[in-house]
């Protein structure tokens, strides 16, 4: 990669008092920035014509006289902090760079980088994770309620309280009969469905984006949590086949890793249409990633780009979905439920309006601050809209159309804490999908670098040394932890609100209040300004 | 602020009175048990509900109506003769309570549905003619407002204590065989006569005490189905509820209950298979109609009526039997105020509710 004239955003700071030259910063740092200053000489005497002995001569006296130590490459530096989280010694800190730039409201540091950048190489510029930019935050202007005197709050360390939803079709009504012997008993027969303990699931991240060990880590806690996981559009690798159970199987435009019995195995399956980071974008897996487990598993040659289509080749119209839907129930036999997933646009609730009347089950909404292994910059920073809207507009949307019962929303993209996922389902989602939260249990620092396959962490790498780093079991027990203990907040929540089941907050917008929203932004969410009584 | 344009919270009591062989007596048991009860209500609100108190009309619906001027009763009454033949009507009979300050007018109909207003339905019945009937009346007539539309039956209820909105209605005068009753306690002083409680739809009445923290859903799931939630009220959700799974959607009395105040996920795995099943599906279709909060709540109908009490008893709701008399009541001394000894006498637990219902044969006679 081309240099770019900045000096470097963040400085590789290493106390050399402190460090005792372990050296495992060195294997550590995925993006190779750290060296021992002996190998770094010498890399750098090698690029000198061959020849000069003269300066072999002078390199093999340093290296007798001065004991090794370790620099810094700041500039490849990628923040990911796995080097500070791993010195023993508290020897290193990364520090942004002091160095101030000429004021200017108007050119930031990134966007002079990026010019650079770009200048050089005529690319796109990529990236991963999700949009860091200051939009505004819905979820940070909107607040919960909480009961006092005519309404008692509740305890939940004392008393009952239910988290458990569900994902799928619910009919309008019930209907009963009476058995001969009088016994009331149900007549309906449910459509399909899947049961969640809590309603937080784990996002599609499919294996090639991420190694197979935080697969892996996701389907042991999934399966823990009574919740699910999703493949992503990478395929089922044989050893999630014990959790296929609890496991969402995408069927992506690039259709890897599809058979009938991947579609069979899993609990749901699911059509990815858009992704919050990249909306009209198809998945992007560098060639760089696709190793051997990974070409099995998607069904393509070792070291090939796996570039999805941007659209589904077949699906040019709400029809051709619906043909889709049809197609995968046909293949699962009408007993699992479908689900869509599209992102977030502006034109996101008459779309899965459309969605709902196509047959989907579920529909999965993907706001603009979700996450992913690799898109263009550009797109992720500058295309989508956030999910508090779109939630808020598709839920009244579909209420108002009477087919909300038809299908279960799930919210995804950018959801940080319990506080979040209430606040989404007050708003009107069935459950939530936490990818970028569950991926900083894991040791993601969202670096932002998922798309070079070097996460030191071991998350978003196909390198061998790297997914080392992932122990599955510790993985789970991570997650495991995250879900329980947003979980246990919520609950807490729950009882501020006197309430003690998930479904009465469940699109109850009365308990939420926004702070500092226009007008109109208050009539879109559904919610009062705060202030307003009951 | 009228009522309906801002939600006022409100504590309460409840009674009510049912001979389950279907004898009428008269409204002064219910007084006094509501009566005894003076301390939960704050004189801002009280009403009754009163069952087989028209046996010469017992086939009609009667319409009782709440004017606030001559102007509201001129469209109402043109409305009601438009869609129904009105066999009879006249102004309600009150009498001036020092207590009472401008009260507004009440007139009932006892109405027949004209034959060509049900052809005009199209396969629907004559209940949902009364139900769109009250919501035209409510929502779209400046000024007159349908307080009750049920056959044999009527509600009377108003701005002050209980005791006295039924001397003001002169109910020691009418026989029925179930009564029940409502004072209230709002956190706010709702002005408005319409706004008291019981709330009624067909001969749905009910009464309740607590505060649904659910409401912001539950009025969300109805609106779904056609429901215009004007008042803004707990008791008119939990109406609400009733009509749309009992009366539209034929589920039992029993498991309306179930779906209102579920039994925990805990209890429900602990069932038997098909029970499990049963309750799984009321909790995963009906969990948006949930009703989350302290309650305790007494509906009534023609024939019967149904106390029931929230998930984990946040609200008090004591039952009693002497011979052929039900009771309920906030307290076990409203009812014991009427009669001292009980055969019977038991608190309704967390979640569960008391059914009654006229026995086999028990009808409303005259
Ligand atoms: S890329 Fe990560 S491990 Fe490497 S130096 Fe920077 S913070 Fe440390
Ligand atoms: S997954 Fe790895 S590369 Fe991606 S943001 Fe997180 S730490 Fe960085």
């Amino acid at each position: 990669m081309a240099r770019s004239y900045l000096p470097p955003e963040y400085i590789v700071d290493i106390n050399r008092d402190k460090c005792r030259r372990c050296g495992l910063c060195v294997r550590g740092c995925g993006f190779s920035v750290l060296k021992w200053a002996h190998t770094d000489w010498q890399e750098k005497m090698g690029t000198f014509k061959d020849g000069q002995d003269d300066l072999g001569v002078v390199y093999q006296r340093i290296v007798e006289t001065t004991p090794d130590y370790i620099v810094a490459d700041s500039s490849l530096c990628r923040q990911c902090h796995y080097c500070v989280s791993h010195c023993p010694e508290g020897a290193i800190n990364v520090i942004k760079n002091p160095v101030a730039y000429r004021a200017n409201e108007h050119w930031a540091a990134h966007h002079m980088r990026n010019i650079w950048l770009q200048a050089e190489t005529g690319g796109v510029l990529l990236t991963g994770s999700g949009n860091d930019k200051a939009y505004f935050s819905y979820f940070d202007h909107m607040v919960l309620d909480a009961c006092q005197v005519t309404n008692p709050s509740i305890d939940p360390l004392r008393e009952p309280m239910e988290l458990r939803s569900f994902l799928g079709e619910r009919p309008d009504g019930l209907e009963f009969e009476r058995t001969p012997e009088g016994q009331v008993r149900l007549k309906t027969q449910l459509p399909p469905h899947v049961q969640l303990e809590t309603p937080i699931i784990f996002p599609a991240m499919s294996y090639g984006a991420i190694s197979l060990n935080v697969q892996k880590a996701f389907a042991m806690a999934a399966k823990a949590s009574g919740t699910l996981m999703n493949t992503g559009e990478g395929g089922m690798h044989q050893d999630l086949y014990p959790y296929a159970d609890h496991m969402i199987v995408q069927v992506a435009s690039g259709r890897f890793g599809v058979n009938p019995g991947y579609l069979r195995r899993g609990r749901i399956a699911e059509i990815k249409i858009g992704q919050g980071a990249k909306p009209g974008i198809g998945g992007h897996l560098p060639g760089e990633k696709v190793d051997s487990g990974v070409s099995q598993t998607r069904m393509i040659p070792i070291g090939s780009d796996a570039i999805s289509p941007a659209p589904h080749h077949d699906i040019y119209s709400i029809e051709d979905l619906a043909q889709l839907i049809y197609a995968l129930k046909e293949a699962t036999e009408y007993i699992k439920p479908v689900s869509v997933k599209i992102s977030a646009v502006h034109n996101v609730a008459a779309i899965a309006s459309g969605i709902a009347r196509a047959g989907a089950d579920i529909i999965t909404i993907d706001g603009f601050r979700g996450g992913t292994g690799a898109a263009p910059l550009i797109i992720r920073d500058h295309v989508g809209i956030p999910i508090e809207v779109a939630l808020a507009t598709v839920d009244e949307r579909l209420r108002r159309e009477g087919i909300r019962n038809r299908v279960s929303i799930v919210a995804s993209g950018g959801i940080r804490h319990s506080g979040d996922v209430a606040k989404a389902i007050a708003l009107g989602a069935d459950a939530v999908a936490i990818g970028t939260a569950a991926l900083i249990a894991l040791g993601c620092h969202v670096c932002q670098s998922c798309f070079t396959g070097n996460c030191s962490w071991g998350i978003a790498t196909q390198r061998p040394e790297l997914t080392a780093r992932q122990d599955p079991e510790r993985g789970a027990e991570l997650l495991t932890n995250l879900l329980r203990g947003w979980s246990r907040e919520l609950k807490e929540i729950l009882g501020a609100l006197g309430l003690n089941s998930i479904e009465s907050l469940r699109g109850s917008r009365l308990r939420l209040r926004g702070v500092g929203l226009s007008k109109q932004e208050l009539d879109l969410l559904g919610i009062k300004p705060a202030g307003e009584g009951a | 602020m009228r009522e309906g344009m801002v939600r006022i919270p409100s504590g309460c009591a409840i009674s009510a009175i049912m001979n389950v062989k279907g004898i009428r007596f008269n409204g002064e048991a219910i007084i006094r048990s509501i009566t005894c009860m003076h301390e939960r209500s704050n004189g801002l609100g009280g009403g009754f509900a009163a069952y087989g108190i028209y046996p010469r009309f017992r086939d009609l619906y009667a319409l009782h109506l709440l004017y606030e001027s001559d102007r509201g009763r001129i469209d109402a009454e043109s409305f009601i003769k438009d869609n129904f033949v009105v066999e009879h009507s006249e102004s309600i009979p009150t009498r001036p309570v020092v207590s009472i300050t401008d009260p507004p007018m009440f007139y009932r109909y006892f109405v027949s549905v004209r034959p060509d207003s049900l052809d005009a339905l199209r396969g629907e019945d004559e209940a949902e003619l009364l139900v769109r009937a009250t919501m035209t009346v409510n929502n779209c007539i400046r000024d007159a407002f349908m307080v009750s539309a049920g056959k044999n039956m009527g509600v009377f209820k108003g701005v002050g204590f209980p005791e006295d909105i039924a001397r003001f209605f002169r109910l020691e005068e009418y026989e029925g065989y179930l009564w029940t009753a409502h004072g209230r306690f709002p956190t706010n002083t709702p002005g408005w006569w319409g706004g008291a409680h019981p709330f009624g739809i067909l001969d749905w009445t009910v009464v309740h005490n607590g505060e649904v923290s659910s409401y912001g859903i539950n009025k969300r799931y109805l609106e779904m189905f056609g429901y215009h939630l004007t008042l803004q009220t707990d008791t008119e959700v939990v109406a609400y509820l009733f009509d749309l799974l009992h009366r539209r959607q034929k589920v039992p009395l029993n498991l309306v209950a179930r779906a209102l105040a579920s039994p925990f996920w805990k209890d429900i795995d602990r069932m038997p298979e098909e029970e499990r099943a049963m309750y799984k599906a009321i909790r995963m279709v009906y969990g948006p109609a949930m009703l989350n909060g302290p309650f305790s709540i007494i509906v009534a109908f023609n024939g019967g009526m149904m106390g029931l009490n929230d998930r984990i008893k946040l609200r008090p709701l004591s039952c009693g039997k002497k011979d052929d008399f039900v009771l309920m009541g906030s307290e076990e001394s409203a009812i014991r105020s009427i009669v001292g000894d009980l055969d019977e006498v038991w608190d309704v637990r967390a979640g569960e509710m008391a059914l009654v219902q006229l026995e086999e044969g028990g009808v409303a006679v005259g």
